[in-house]
């Protein structure tokens, strides 16, 4: 991908990801996440992950997003009412992030690899589902047996929890 | 041409903009999904270390990609499980605000 097209769904990723904390309507918010995502998606495929890409929309902004919206209008929430601010956490919580930010610029700044150009490849058509799914039913078989367990007991776990009462 | 400094740049900044998102808003639903741009943060450097590390036969570091699937995985299956317990909380306090859940506070 060429660095002008980098940049521009970069930004978009991160624009769209800071009017997720900036909205105070919640369904905004839900709606800026999408967005956000689908940039990140973008700069998937720019890396060759297509699998992964395709992976990210169906389900992030796809399955993921729609449970979000479907909770935001079952709980019915509204723009919050304005409370009264607590400053002292608010510029505080601020100023953790920002070091946090200032902490990761300057080790990414430091590191060494961080200068690599993007390496090429065999061929520029790779069979990128082929190459990720051998792995994992090969490799990596035994942990993706354990997550499909891990999606059961989540789907049994979420009816326990949504039932009204518990006997 | 794009470096992995650029793509560790923009995941990053993502992740410090859900950082925070965590600490500043006050909205159950809103930190989730704050926690969900710092997931996804962590899968874009995977992605773009697994990229810039291509092996001999000229193809990509799959093991990092593989890893960002079962990320992904949880991630959902977390959401899920998630949003059912805010809900949960829902029904019995009502209020999604942070500050009104305070049974465990000192």
């Amino acid at each position: 991908m060429p660095a002008p097209l980098f940049w521009f769904f970069a930004i978009v990723m991160l624009v769209f990801g800071a009017l997720v904390i900036i909205n105070r309507n919640p369904v905004a918010s839900a709606l800026s996440l999408v967005v956000c995502f689908l940039g990140l998606s973008a700069l998937f495929l720019s890396l060759d992950a297509f699998f992964i890409g395709i992976i990210q929309v169906l389900v992030y902004a796809g399955a993921v997003m729609v449970l979000f919206l479907f909770i935001i209008m079952l709980l019915d929430l509204r723009a919050e009412e304005r409370r009264k601010l607590n400053w002292v956490a608010l510029i505080g919580g601020a100023l953790v992030a920002l070091a946090l930010l200032a902490e990761i610029w300057s080790v990414i700044g430091r590191t060494k690899i961080a200068h690599q150009v993007l390496p090429a490849l065999s061929s520029p058509r790779i069979d990128d589902v082929r190459n990720v799914g051998l792995l994992l039913f090969d490799q990596y078989n035994l942990p993706f047996q354990v997550i499909a367990v891990l999606v059961v007991v989540a789907t049994i776990g979420v009816i326990v929890l949504s039932k009204r009462e518990l006997r | 041409m794009t470096t992995l400094g650029d793509y560790l740049f923009v995941s990053g900044t993502l992740f410090a903009i859900g950082f925070a998102g965590v600490l500043l808003r006050r909205n159950v639903i809103i930190i989730f999904m704050a926690l969900e741009l710092m997931l996804n943060a962590a899968n874009l450097s995977l992605v773009a270390f697994s990229r810039f590390r291509v092996s001999a036969s000229g193809l990509p570091n799959y093991h990092a990609q593989v890893l960002v699937f079962f990320i992904i995985t949880v991630a959902a299956a977390e959401v899920a499980v998630g949003l059912a317990i805010i809900v949960a909380v829902y029904r019995a306090r009502r209020t999604t605000h942070v500050e009104d859940l305070n049974a465990l506070k000192f």
